[in-house]
């Protein structure tokens, strides 16, 4: 390995980015997979429910199950990016700044 | 401009044939322009305004070839393209001029089904974003394949990556240009032949004078045109109904023969496991394109490509939430009676007291949005559509061209024939030379494929992206314990395994190939293929015992390094 490497390796702070980063990307990963394959078994499995009428009219409960899907797919990538950008790169800056 | 909506019956059997039987297996038949069309009138508006685009589209090559000198500004732009500006391009790469007729198109023929097809090609980026997008850019210069073998030997896994892109590229181009000679042939009222030809004569132009910086301009442009026109459209749809859904969604089940059902999931999931399947193939797909993947190198540092991620992401959602809308629109607008008790794009108008059948759209179902462009915009704006659809197209190849002559130029010719001893100025000659060759061979594929079936090829190339590029790609970033061996052996098990199951399933054997009944039952091989190719990946690096073996594990703590800081990560060129 070479030096810098070693030495950002030691870096408690180097340890403590990985960790929280890794936790981060994995638990939004989940929870958009969880997301996805939720609308996906509620389609093949609860039909009745997608077509069930909100209220009087003729929208179902699919409509704002879908859109919300796609919202969602945005929103995660918005707080991933807002941390990562911010806490995460700051935490990346120093352990640079300290290898130097 | 009435007279452009000649009768089509031979597409009208042949689209509705393919999204009636909204069965998984024809998920991809709704992206792809599909079944024989028949020329239509000249269609002068929509011309002028689609020459306009080439100009201007030409001027910015010129510009952007001034500017092109160096490989990284040939393959990455100078790496200097801003968060938000490559956001724009992957949406522009992403949105094909297919994806938007064939969803509106499927939404208007189901109605929520075009749904569940939205949400699938869209929840794929998150993952991007979470765990490829700045691990990539940290280690990679030009192609995917560079942070693919970073600690490996070269050259089997560049030839493995090489034959990966190059087979997703192919399978995608010869979908998007068949469909591109469909497409214009009822738009334009060009023939076949030529349409065919002056796509791949501008994605050669643009491509190799202006190089990946004309290539990002042009999807830039794409996309603002495709986002703007369907802004519009949604815009003038929903204030039909004072901005209500509700008031939408009553109107279309009242005129729609399926009523009340297209407000509910319907006949697209028929089998659980193949619909499993296509999801993890649309997700890890996505991940895995290598003209996508190669977007990430065109920004700085790892930052911008997080960013590009979200704006892409946030584009590509609004556009598929806006299709969605233009497709319900399409159904009041073309299904019902126009203000003159009129139906203007039916083929003939039903019979009274019984509803319009969806088939009888004039030109297939695909047909639905640019019928609803000219009904809520009238004769410029349909023109404006068509020219916008063209754009489309052309911004498509020249990314899915690059992505091509780069696997050839870089990771064959540079890294694995002259084995990295070769000057910049002869990788880019090749590069040139690979873009004329791929744009002369899918002039002559899209001629030779014009009257076949083509809807299963952007399947196979999501498949060969999800089983081959992905995990390859994946596992080198995250698992240490991987070798050349696992790697070569796993990429090649799960790129043999996606195209045997397609080529013995329902989409090839049945479909194309006109057996009886398909020896596979899945339409999808993702869920066999992908777990395959991780399965291969593991098996053969933990038995894998040589010294090189044993070289590769200790490299991977400095790959690791880099990936997570971005510590000797390739920076933007000077100027």
């Amino acid at each position: 390995m070479s030096q810098s490497a070693q030495r950002i390796v030691n870096n408690p702070k180097f340890q403590e980015l990985v960790a929280k980063r890794s936790a981060f990307a994995w638990t939004l990963s989940i929870a958009m997979l969880v997301i996805y394959f939720g609308f996906i078994l509620l389609v093949a499995f609860g039909k009745e429910f997608l077509g069930t009428p909100i209220g009087s009219g003729v929208t179902t409960w699919g409509m704002p199950i879908g859109i919300f899907t796609i919202l969602s797919a945005f929103i995660l990538t918005g707080i991933y990016v807002r941390r990562a950008n911010g806490e995460f790169d700051e935490l990346n800056r120093q352990i640079l700044e300290e290898t130097k | 401009m009435r007279a452009v909506f000649t009768r089509i019956a031979s597409t009208v059997a042949a689209t509705a044939a393919a999204a009636g039987t909204l069965v998984p297996a024809s998920v991809y038949a709704a992206g792809a322009v599909d079944g024989a069309v028949q020329k239509q009138a000249t269609n002068v508006s929509a011309i002028v305004m689609f020459l306009v685009f080439v100009l201007f589209t030409l001027g910015i090559t010129y510009w952007a070839a001034r500017r092109t000198k160096s490989a990284k500004d040939f393959y990455a732009a100078g790496g200097g393209i801003t968060g938000f500006q490559n956001g724009l391009a992957i949406a522009g790469d992403y949105m094909s001029a297919a994806s938007f007729l064939g969803i509106a198109g499927l939404v208007y023929a189901n109605g929520f089904d075009g749904l569940i097809y939205s949400v699938g090609f869209l929840v794929g980026w998150p993952l991007v974003l979470f765990l490829i997008a700045e691990r990539l850019r940290n280690l990679g210069k030009y192609t995917f394949a560079d942070v693919a073998s970073y600690r490996f030997k070269q050259t089997p896994i560049r030839t493995l990556s090489a034959c990966g892109s190059l087979a997703t590229v192919t399978f995608y181009l010869i979908a998007q240009m068949v469909g591109a000679g469909k497409l214009i042939q009822l738009l334009f009222g060009l023939d076949y032949m030529v349409a065919v030809i002056i796509v791949g004569v501008l994605m050669i132009g643009y491509v190799t004078f202006g190089g990946m910086l004309a290539t990002t301009w042009v999807q830039i442009i794409k996309a603002v045109l495709l986002l703007s026109g369907a802004s519009f459209m949604a815009f003038m749809i929903l204030a039909k109904f004072g901005f209500s859904p509700e008031a939408m969604f009553k109107a279309a089940v009242d005129v729609h023969p399926k009523g009340v059902a297209i407000m509910s999931p319907g006949a697209f999931v028929s089998d659980p496991v193949d619909t499993i399947s296509l999801g993890l193939t649309l997700m890890f797909g996505t991940a895995g394109l290598p003209h996508i993947l190669m977007r990430f190198f065109t920004v700085s540092d790892a930052k911008e490509a997080r960013k590009s991620v979200f704006y892409a992401t946030g584009f590509i959602g609004y556009f598929y939430i806006l299709t969605f809308i233009i497709g319900f629109g399409a159904i009041v607008l073309i299904l019902g009676k126009d203000a003159n008790g009129a139906y203007p794009f039916l083929t003939a108008a039903p019979a009274e007291g019984v509803k319009a059948a969806v088939a009888s759209v004039i030109g297939g179902t695909n047909m639905a949005a640019i019928h609803t462009a000219h009904a809520v915009g009238g004769d410029l704006f349909f023109g404006f559509i068509s020219a916008v659809a063209f754009a489309t197209i052309l911004a498509v190849v020249a990314g899915l061209t690059l992505a091509g002559a780069s696997a050839v130029s870089h990771d064959l010719y540079a890294s694995v024939f002259a084995r990295g001893r070769v000057n910049e100025a002869d990788e880019i000659r090749v590069s040139k030379i690979t873009t004329v060759v791929i744009g002369i061979v899918s002039i002559l594929l899209g001629i030779a494929f014009e009257n076949q079936n083509v809807a299963f090829m952007v399947g196979l190339a999501f498949a060969i992206a999800a089983s081959t590029n992905f995990p390859v790609l994946l596992m080198s970033m995250f698992w240490g314990k991987m070798t050349t061996r696992g790697a070569v052996m796993g990429g090649a098990i799960g790129l043999i395994s996606a195209c045997v199951m397609i080529a013995l399933g329902p989409t090839v054997w049945k479909a194309v190939l006109g057996h009886p009944t398909a020896i596979i039952g899945y339409a999808n091989p993702g869920v066999f293929s992908i777990v395959l190719a991780f399965a291969g990946i593991w098996f053969f690096s933990i038995t894998d015992n040589s010294a090189q073996a044993e070289k590769e594990r200790r490299d991977f703590e400095d790959q690791y390094v880099r990936s997570q800081t971005g510590l000797g990560a390739e920076g933007a060129s000077a100027h």
